[in-house]
């Protein structure tokens, strides 16, 4: 199933060298200049129901929230990672958008996936392929997979997307702290800081701009925003979004994500570390 | 000569008459059987709500209290139907809001329900009980509100799955403090917070309440808030169940969940930490039902807990129980009769977990009452088959997922044919099967002989022509349900068993071989079936005839070609105009 497209292209991480990779996007005809940057929540609402008009639906399992006020229809901006890296190896490159690791041994995105539609012969290609997505801020995996495939319903895909590895986790919970390292572009060294003491993306937001202050150039704006937490992970983004910086976080399941989108509840208990990322690293900005 | 009862009496002999198919064929006896019949039918099943009108529901019967309707194919739960497809509930609610000022009950599945519609629903019907939402979509919690600020008589709000546009929690709060009639509450699929003091006292305040299922973002600490208030409750579903492990907390868990004597049922387990666990021990005996399908926790825990469900019938889990402890599970429940194992990593190619087809084959062997089968795993033997379809006669629902597509007899390499053949034939009662794994044509020539009483059939990647097809529309005498997707089935099989499709409730074919010309035959050729061309490619007019379709629906109707098609959907009239 095609879905409706936006002009909108996404890039998927692939084996392929960059330039490879680029060559073959543009012998696509896939305009990179159209790709708008968005604020999304990954997954907030299933990408396969699109309606392809644009308009944001809620989202209903786990904890997430809808944004449809923040999000204006395709308007809103994608904040993308650098060169599109050659390597799946999302450390080196901290990537944001997540491709399945190319071993497989990556578990389910945390954010649904949109693939392009394949011949009825074609089932889980190894090799990873290009995929388009919707205007909703949806990372297809590196893997192509197969619409409706396992055909498990959005409800349960979507639970299980943000449940946690349980391993981990049952050492984690009840202990007192929760020490992430945070790299910054450009600075010299990683600071450390314990995710326990905040209690909302705004107390971690002002803890990192004091901690990395010495090393930008310019500050965020718009400080005395007030937040209700409800909000505050879309107000975080209108923050950085002033500024030529943005936090990005390594998750769970070793993909990289826009710091923000979900309940600060979830995000502690799966972010493993984070980078502020330059703004201008992203394509097409 | 014969005298016939006076109506009254056979009004009254009619109301004992409850299961929708004796009702319609009461109408078919007469003409006087029919008027009295339709005058009294109080309940309605729609199955599928483009094959009949509004209009012609309320015409027909007039004294309608509890409908309930379906909307999209069910190949839409997998994404498989495009956003904007139809089933909008609207046009019914307000055509009963007219003619149905006393209904009571509503039950919708897979339908879009917008704002609107729950507002008029909860305007129009001053005895309204029961709304059941299952995987619904299109409404948002301020849809919700309106139900609770007006509906006084409600009695049972259930919204499974569905797709709620979740603004806040405070819908909850509208329900006014003098309703005390709360029989049933599900809100489990919602995600922000509703207030738990509402919640607190609306539990405090129902003394009927039977069935309890709260939203994930409900706390584990406060759960035993609620527990004690509804000592009564039959059915409960938790919210998270994680916490800081703190022995008070555990304590006040323990305690209030050994208080509800009467709990059969519990579900919910979001993020379950295994040490909060041993809280639910005390229920264990007297369960019937658990779903622990949401619970990420392995299977040496799931081992404990489930030993101790000695009365469990039915079980929902993840493959996190793995073989082991899908033996322990025959060992120990004998009275089991539906098993539902869903996958917790469906999209990795090699297994993360031990759970293979030994232990499908071990249930088989150990649960004597087993009927309902649901599994999802990675490797599967026709020998096993054999031994599953040998061993249980008497299942009823057989649907089997092998995760990647074609994947053969993992010991032979062969294709499946022969164990899903042997499903067909020795279980006689089976109703609805769902096919998976490398299969040919021959399975489907076994399934359209052996398969009488099937209803059901899902079929995905499978077959080799349209031969395979063919069997299935030539035999399989009870089919109401077809669908299929990614198979080369085509024109010839369809066309030359075009009169099937009218004895059957709808067929839907995605990513197949059938041509837009076989379409507008069928179109033309029978017109009691509404032929739905889904194509996102643009018109299918634009492109010759013998271009293969996306995705194809066909249902029978006797509402004609309905008038609510988004631009993607093509339907094929007598003169096979363009619509």
């Amino acid at each position: 199933m095609s879905m409706p497209l936006e002009e909108l292209n996404y890039i998927g991480l692939s084996e392929i060298p960059a330039m490879e990779n680029s060559e073959k996007l543009a012998s696509k005809g896939l305009n990179l200049k159209a790709t708008e940057l968005r604020l999304g929540l990954p997954g907030s609402e299933s990408p396969e129901r699109d309606n392809g008009l644009g308009v944001l639906k809620g989202f209903t399992s786990g904890a997430k929230r809808g944004f449809s006020d923040t999000i204006n229809g395709d308007s809103g901006k994608w904040v993308f990672t650098g060169n599109g890296g050659s390597e799946v190896d999302l450390g080196k490159n901290g990537a944001l958008f997540s491709p399945r690791s190319v071993n497989g041994s990556g578990s389910e995105c945390t954010s649904l996936k949109e693939v392009v539609p394949l011949s009825p012969k074609a089932v889980h290609e190894k090799k990873p392929q290009i995929s388009a997505v919707n205007g909703h801020g949806v990372a297809p995996a590196a893997k192509a997979q197969v619409v409706g495939w396992p055909p498990i319903r959005s409800f349960r895909k979507n639970s299980m997307a943000v449940n946690p590895p349980k391993s981990d986790e049952d050492a984690k919970l009840g202990s007192g702290c929760l020490y992430v390292k945070v790299s910054m572009d450009g600075a010299p060294y990683l600071r450390k800081v314990d995710l326990k003491t905040y209690s909302s993306y705004m107390e971690l937001s002002s803890a990192l701009e004091k901690m990395f202050s010495c090393f930008t150039i310019g500050q965020c704006g718009a400080h005395g925003v007030p937040l209700r937490d409800g909000m505050s992970e879309s107000r975080l983004m209108d923050l950085l979004h002033g500024s030529e910086y943005v936090l990005t976080y390594e998750d769970k399941d070793d993909d990289w994500m826009l710091v923000g989108d979900v309940p600060w509840e979830m995000f502690t208990v799966s972010c493993k570390r984070m980078r502020i990322m330059k703004s201008s690293d992203a394509i097409g900005l | 000569m014969a005298k016939s009862f006076p109506e009254e009496v056979l009004e009254h002999v009619f109301s004992f008459i409850t299961s929708d198919s004796d009702r319609n064929a009461v109408s078919l006896v007469c003409k006087s059987w029919y008027e009295i019949e339709r005058w009294c039918r109080k309940r309605v099943f729609v199955g599928n709500c483009y094959a009949v009108s509004p209009r012609i529901l309320t015409r027909r019967f007039p004294e309608v209290r509890s409908v309930e309707i379906k909307g999209k194919p069910h190949f839409a739960d997998f994404n498989l139907v495009p956003e904007g497809w139809g089933g909008c509930v609207y046009p019914w609610i307000s055509a009963m809001a007219g003619a149905y000022p006393w209904l009571e009950e509503i039950r919708l599945k897979r339908m879009v329900v917008s704002d609107e519609a729950l507002e008029l629903i909860s305007t129009s019907f001053c005895n309204f009980k029961v709304l059941v939402l299952s995987s619904c979509e299109g409404f948002s919690t301020d849809g919700l509100a309106s139900i609770a600020a007006n509906c006084r008589k409600l009695r049972e709000l259930d919204l499974r799955e569905s797709e709620v546009d979740d603004l806040s929690g405070h819908w909850l709060s509208h329900f006014p403090d003098t309703w005390t009639s709360l029989v049933s509450l599900n809100i489990a699929c919602l995600g922000s917070e509703v207030s738990f003091s509402a919640l607190e006292r609306l539990v405090a305040r129902s003394p009927n309440l039977r069935t309890l299922r709260l939203n994930r973002a409900v706390s584990l600490e406060k759960l035993h808030n609620l527990l004690c208030r509804a000592p009564q409750l039959v059915e409960f579903g938790t919210g998270a169940y994680s916490s800081e492990l703190r022995p008070d907390v555990f304590s006040n868990l323990a305690g209030a969940f050994s208080g509800c004597k009467q709990l059969k049922g519990l579900s919910g387990f979001w993020d379950l930490v295994p040490a909060y666990l041993p809280a639910i021990y005390l229920t264990c005996s007297g369960l019937t039902s658990l779903n622990l399908s949401y619970a990420t926790i392995q299977s040496p825990d799931l081992v404990k807990l489930v030993s101790q469900c000695r009365n469990l019938q039915r079980l929902w889990v993840l493959d996190y129980i793995e073989d082991i402890g899908l033996d322990a599970l025959a060992a120990s429940c004998k009275d089991l009769q539906e098993l539902r194992v869903f996958p917790s990593d469906p999209y990795v190619v090699d297994p993360n977990v031990s759970l293979t087809e030994r232990g499908l084959v071990a249930v088989s062997e150990g649960c004597p009452k087993l009927q309902s089968v649901l599994y999802f795993c990675r490797q599967m033997s026709n020998a096993a088959l054999v031994a599953i379809a040998r061993n249980r006669p008497n299942l009823v629902c057989f649907r089997l997922c092998i995760i990647e597509p074609r994947a053969p007899d993992y010991l032979t390499l062969e294709p499946l044919d022969a164990g899903f053949g042997a499903i067909v034939e020795h279980c006689k009662e089976l109703r609805r099967l769902s096919l998976s794994g490398l299969l040919t044509d021959r399975v489907f020539e076994y399934i359209g002989t052996r398969g009488r009483k099937l209803e059901m059939l899902s079929i995905a990647f499978a077959g080799d022509s349209d031969l395979g097809l063919h069997h299935v529309l030539s035999g399989c005498e009870s089919l109401r349900k077809l669908e299929i997707r990614d198979c080369p089935f085509g024109d010839k099989a369809l066309l030359a068993n075009a009169a099937k499709l009218e004895t059957m409730r709808s067929l839907w074919m995605s990513s197949c071989s059938v041509s837009f010309g076989a379409c507008k035959l069928l179109g033309q050729k029978l017109p009691r079936l509404n032929v739905e061309v889904i194509d996102e490619r643009g018109s299918p007019y634009s492109r010759p005839e013998s271009c293969l379709v996306e995705k194809l629906y066909i249902y029978r109707t006797v509402a004609g070609p309905r008038i609510d098609m988004p631009p993607f959907v093509w339907t094929i009239d007598e003169d096979a105009a363009l619509r």
